[in-house]
């Protein structure tokens, strides 16, 4: 079997040579022409994904105040910020909602804006305004700071999120006799509708499943900038139930990953309100994989109608902690519009943007095709199944 | 000519109760006020209210009329001055609004998956203002 290494890659991706096509084309080019050929003509794959990500978070120095100051509480827009870090850094959550905010005290609560969106108009280079307090200290006697800024006004200010691009997602229904609003969006009694969220076939993390190329160091795209993976995210789970193909049937793989806020575009990264449930943000997160061997070519050829994902039962069932799932449907299927399940047709929608996943994914290929982005190792790779071999 | 005489083409949103529901209301304006009705949209919920999204054409005079006539019976008569909008520059297209729609002003076209809004189809029901998540829809009055 031919293998490539990634100085191989690379010195065709600076030559300006290198053969780069997006999850979807892969497929095709793969029908045509043969596994053997098609791993042999195609360099890099890229993948793309845009959708609610809620474990997403950014650190934030402020720079040094004259007279100095320890910042024990901060807002950013009326939203608080941890500042328990050091004198002025501060961490804003995405899910960090605003001062005061009613919340769901008028059930369902509509949650205008909060961390997320503090987040997607830091980026957009729209003025803010900061407050701080402070017990005021001998070296840091500022009590109190109130002003107006732009990103360009901070010192640092780059993401760091601990989990994000789940590898597949559960699929949201409710088989309660009522609707609940849900972080997978307003789920109606019944089985009334199906929500899901996955960017399928372009998905980065299923069209590695076994994580054989992906891990600490990974250069991305993200928010429309430059980001990294900084290892598995929270919750990373490599030891679930896999199709025959090897995908896994449920959440699975999850990337914690870091980038800098100051380069990145916020039509990539997007402040949500999720009707009576609170705010987020919407992610857009590109993984170039280097088609190291035939066997790498082969797994970018997943398409949708191999990945199974769980429809949840979000009404009774995943409040109370009891296992959600009631089966499984495909990714084409969902996609299509409605599914047949449990005897009934149920009308679909998704929660992930499907053109906003292709853009990301046509974006990284360009910078990818034109030099200006290089593949890199990992330092570690992801955890993977026991047993499997990834010819590290 | 007088302004009652002018033409219109107007929408209006019939909500009715169940008590109303077997009336003959689309004949009645064809018949009483000489309107042109097109049925854009009707349902009936299982406790028998329901709603009927009209498009209305004749003249000022009758149409104006007719409205009055049907309140008078008792309908909840809506005129469609209220307008969703979709500001497709804020839009991320995820699609979940299209979930929540019930009249399908706003689909997915497929296989891209963009999002679509029809504001003919809209019975201002702002169920879309309600989900999106990126606050694209809007209430224009």
């Amino acid at each position: 079997m031919s293998k490539k290494s990634y100085e191989e890659i690379n010195a065709k991706i600076k030559q300006g040579k290198a053969v780069v096509v997006t999850a979807e084309e892969v497929i095709d080019i793969a029908r045509e022409e043969g596994l053997k050929s098609a791993a042999a003509k195609v360099d890099v794959v890229t993948t793309g994904t845009f959708g609610m990500m809620c474990s997403s978070g950014a650190f934030l120095n402020f720079w040094h105040t004259k007279p100095k100051m320890r910042m024990q509480q901060v807002w950013l827009n009326n939203v608080p910020a941890y500042a328990g870090i050091a004198a002025v850094d501060a961490y804003i959550g995405a899910t960090e909602l605003m001062e005061g905010d009613p919340a769901n005290t008028r059930h369902p609560g509509h949650f205008r804006y909060g961390g997320g969106h503090v987040i997607e108009d830091l980026i957009a280079g729209k003025e803010l305004q900061l407050r701080a307090t402070s017990y005021g200290t001998d070296c840091y006697p500022l009590k109190k700071l109130e002003k107006t800024l732009t990103i360009d006004d901070l010192r640092d200010a780059f993401i760091m999120s601990p989990r994000n691009s789940y590898q597949n997602y559960n699929v949201g229904v409710n088989c309660a006799d009522k609707t609940v609003y849900t972080y997978m969006g307003l789920l109606k009694p019944n089985m009334g509708n199906i929500n899901y969220s996955t960017a399928g076939q372009l998905s980065p993390l299923l069209n590695d499943p076994y994580f054989r190329t992906i891990g600490v160091g990974t250069r991305i795209f993200l928010g429309g900038g430059i980001g990294f993976v900084c290892g598995p995210g929270t919750q990373h789970d490599h030891s679930g139930q896999r199709t025959t193909g090897g995908l896994p049937m449920g959440g699975a793989g999850t990337l914690a990953v870091t980038g800098d806020m100051k380069k990145m575009n916020s039509r990539y990264i997007r402040g949500v309100s999720m009707l009576g449930y609170g705010v987020s943000l919407m992610v857009g997160i590109g993984v170039p994989i280097p088609i190291l061997d035939e066997d790498m070519l082969e797994f970018t050829c997943v398409t949708d109608a191999d990945i199974l994902s769980p429809v949840c039962d979000y009404g009774i069932k995943y409040p109370t902690g009891e296992p959600p799932e009631l089966g499984y449907v495909t990714v084409a299927e969902l996609k299509s519009g409605e599914v047949n399940f449990a005897g009934k047709c149920i009308p679909t929608a998704p929660l992930s943007s499907y053109p906003m996943a292709k853009e990301i994914a046509t974006a990284l290929k360009r910078w990818v095709s034109e030099g200006s982005f290089l593949l890199s190792r990992p330092a570690v790779l992801l955890p993977t199944v026991e047993g499997y071999e990834r010819g590290e | 000519m007088s302004i009652d005489n002018n033409m219109v083409d107007k929408k209006v949103i019939l909500r009715f109760t169940s008590e109303l529901v077997e009336q003959p209301i689309v004949y009645q304006l064809v018949k009483e006020f000489n309107l042109v009705p097109n049925i854009i949209r009707a349902e009936v919920s299982p406790e028998k209210k329901g709603y009927l999204l009209l498009g209305l054409s004749g003249t000022e005079a009758n149409y104006r009329r007719a409205l009055i006539c049907l309140q008078q019976q008792g309908l909840q008569v809506q005129s469609l001055v209220e307008q969703v909008s979709w500001d497709e520059h804020l839009c991320t297209q995820c699609g979940l609004c299209t979930g929540v729609c019930p009249s399908g002003a706003l689909y997915l076209e497929r296989p891209s998956l963009e999002v679509r809004f029809e504001g003919e189809k809209c019975v201002v029901c702002n169920m879309c203002i309600e989900a999106c998540p990126a606050h694209a829809m809007r209430l224009d009055v």
